[in-house]
């Protein structure tokens, strides 16, 4: 297990971040390359002005009638987005792994907050996997894909909170999490996950559509 | 209840006759073709990002009012788009009828769901393209592919020819002169201010409509003109069939009639899909980023002649009166203040509709739904219960909308629901309530 372990900090995560960020930006740039070449005519109509304008409504959280009229879904859509983001960067125990790995620091969250964080995180998957299984309306359109990256972050972030508070075996814990936090990263820009590197593009495009041509808001 | 597609399959001829044609290696073939020429970035970004979520369920009236999973907006999206990628295109062609039902019958085109979808994905636009290999594959509702036979025939949507065209108009402006002695319906006036154009079913049986505004342009004391050659029809339903060629020929006419007429700018008749296919579709399938010549939709063209001064009102329409916001000039245009100017300049009373403006439903007509008739009426009349809910709800007996395909859908959820509603076009307000100083 050890070895696997140091398998698993080591060369694994040189891969997965590799994968993670070679993978995003090589995605984000065949995907431009595709715009420009069969829809340049659409993405002369982006503007930075619009497509900031759209992405800055629906950042807030009841900004648009979307969010307005889905609270539950709000709600639990902003929790879950900003622990994902907070969590993984400021957890002490990440930091610790920089620092002896690359010999920087910086500020922690709480042991405490990041614990809370973290069960917010698992709340709402759960969350997530009810609305998949009971609202018909997602029900309809759900498939394995959909299951596969929530129980990855569901796995992520669930070992992780076991490992901390040294529940089960923490050795084997720890690589279970490190992997799966792995496989996530890995996962990012090649399922549905990729909407963190799409959405903002598409939010743009729309934005800009009914911003500079439609006269209109988009939220 | 949730049903799917196959539950609710519905007999047309046109799609009947188009799928017995067809195999699905021959479906294969187009669509690949199809997929390969037209579909790109923006298709596979929002198949890719969409995450499933089923926050965009709400947006849609279908979905509303039908309370059917199934008739959601990523759920249109999943029974046809994700099916035609997961399949590489070989699909049978009882799929492709499915297909055909749903982007041509069950979606307005509105694009009420962006308002609704975190990540900005155009449903509307998939639900296009999909029309889009439907028709490449000869599998359309009857009813609307005889309109695009009628476009690319006669350049109009009713079958109107040449010689009827300018006899209506005549027979239009000698009916008027009973009212107003000098009206004139000018035809071909080089350098006029504006070219007038309407849509086709006005000559076709909505003629009053050409009479009112002839009159109130002559009460104006404007310098317009109508164009006696094909050109004069804005409306286009090749657009919706998805015969984007016979589209962008019917739109080169339009464009074309006013530059050759060298007129300062389009005035268009009270029509949001007319307002769609030159303002934001023909003109980019022409290569023109915007219009090549400065449009106006009617809207917009009353507050200008009532602010302006020239017209005024000798009564305001006793209200209370409602306001639909059609989508195509108001989530496709931004006239929502200029619309409500004009209605409160010209009525009493007017209440308010929730949701409005930008965030208004669809009438469901709209998208050429309407246009693909007499079969799938019925599914779109119960499928906007919910704009019948929201007439009601304000408990006026007037409803202003200032545009056709509205007039057709909304007067289809009145009849049924019994809502007792009578329709009203800006025009038909402003003709009758305006100061008539040249009428004898
Ligand atoms: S009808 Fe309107 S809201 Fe419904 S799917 Fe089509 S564009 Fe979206
Ligand atoms: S709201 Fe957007 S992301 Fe969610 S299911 Fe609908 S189209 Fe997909």
């Amino acid at each position: 297990m050890l070895e696997l372990y140091a398998l698993a900090v080591g060369p694994l995560a040189w891969l997965a971040f590799g994968v993670f960020v070679i993978g995003s930006l090589a995605r984000l740039f065949s995907m431009y390359s595709l715009a420009k070449k069969k829809d340049a005519a659409f993405l002369s109509y982006m503007t930075w002005r619009y497509s900031l304008r759209s992405i800055f409504h629906w950042l807030i959280p009841f900004g648009s009638l979307g969010w307005r009229e889905n609270p539950a879904l709000t709600v639990a859509t902003y929790v879950f987005h900003i622990c994902l983001f907070l969590v993984p960067i400021f957890l002490m125990s990440h930091i610790v792994m920089w620092d002896t790995s690359f010999g920087f620091t910086y500020a922690a969250l709480p042991d405490g907050l990041a614990d809370g964080l973290t069960v917010a995180v698992m709340v709402v998957c759960l969350f997530f996997a009810w609305r998949r299984l009971s609202l018909p309306e997602v029900r309809f359109v759900t498939s394995n894909h959909d299951w596969l990256v929530l129980v990855l972050v569901f796995c992520t972030f669930s070992t992780g909170f076991l490992a901390y508070h040294q529940i089960g075996d923490s050795l084997t814990l720890t690589t279970l999490h490190v992997l799966c936090g792995e496989a996530m990263l890995i996962a990012i820009p090649f399922t549905r996950l990729s909407h963190m590197l799409f959405g903002f593009f598409a939010r743009g495009y729309i934005g800009s559509e009914f911003g500079g041509v439609r006269r209109a808001k988009d939220w | 209840m949730t049903t799917t597609i196959a539950d609710r399959r519905i007999e047309d001829a046109g799609l009947e006759a188009g799928i017995a044609r067809l195999t699905p290696e021959k479906i294969q073939k187009t669509i690949l073709a199809v997929l390969e020429g037209e579909g790109g970035a923006r298709l596979k970004t929002y198949v890719e990002t969409c995450v499933r979520c089923g926050m965009c369920a709400k947006a849609c009236h279908y979905y509303m009012s039908h309370k059917d999973p199934s008739y959601a907006p990523v759920a249109k999206v999943r029974q046809t788009m994700w099916e035609i990628l997961k399949h590489k295109g070989l699909v049978s062609p009882e799929f492709i009828h499915q297909c055909a039902q749903i982007a041509y019958t069950e979606c307005n085109l509105c694009r009420r769901c962006m308002h609704y979808c975190p990540l900005g994905i155009d449903t509307a636009y998939i639900m296009s393209f999909v029309r889009r290999i439907c028709h490449k594959l000869g599998v359309t509702p009857q009813y609307i592919q005889d309109t695009a036979h009628s476009h690319s025939a006669t350049m109009n949507q009713m079958w109107v020819k040449d010689d009827e065209w300018i006899d209506t108009l005549k027979w239009q402006e000698d009916e008027a002169r009973d009212e107003m002695p000098e009206l004139r319906i000018p035809l071909e006036v080089e350098g006029a201010d504006f070219m007038y154009s309407v849509i086709a079913p006005e000559p076709k049986f909505r003629t009053q409509l050409i009479y009112q505004a002839a009159f109130i342009f002559n009460q104006a004391g404007l310098n317009w003109t109508m164009p006696a050659t094909p050109g004069w029809d804005n409306s286009n339903m090749a657009m919706f069939s998805g015969d984007m060629e016979i589209m962008g020929r019917v739109e080169m006419a339009h464009f074309e009639a006013a530059q050759r007429l060298r007129v300062k700018r389009i005035v268009m008749g009270e029509c949001g899909h007319a307002f769609r296919a030159i303002y934001d579709v023909g003109n980019r399938w022409l290569g023109w980023g915007m219009h090549p010549v400065p449009v106006v939709h009617s809207i917009e063209f009353f507050w200008d002649l009532l602010n302006s001064g020239k017209i005024r009102m000798a009564k305001k329409y006793p209200g209370p009166v409602t306001i639909h916001d059609p989508c195509n000039v108001i989530r496709g245009r931004g006239l929502m203040d200029k619309l409500r100017e004009v209605v409160h300049a010209i009525c009493d009373g007017v209440v308010e509709m929730t949701p409005n403006r930008e965030h208004n439903y669809c009438c469901c007509a709209g998208g050429g739904v309407i246009n693909c008739g007499p079969p799938f009426k019925n599914v779109r009349i119960v499928g906007n219960s919910v704009k019948a809910d929201q007439l009601k709800a304000t408990g006026v007996k007037t409803c202003i909308a200032p545009c056709h395909n509205c007039h057709g859908g909304l007067e289809d959820i009145i009849h049924k629901y019994g809502l007792g509603i009578e329709l009203k076009f800006l025009g038909d307000i402003i003709y009758e309530c305006m100061e008539k100083k040249g009428a004898s």
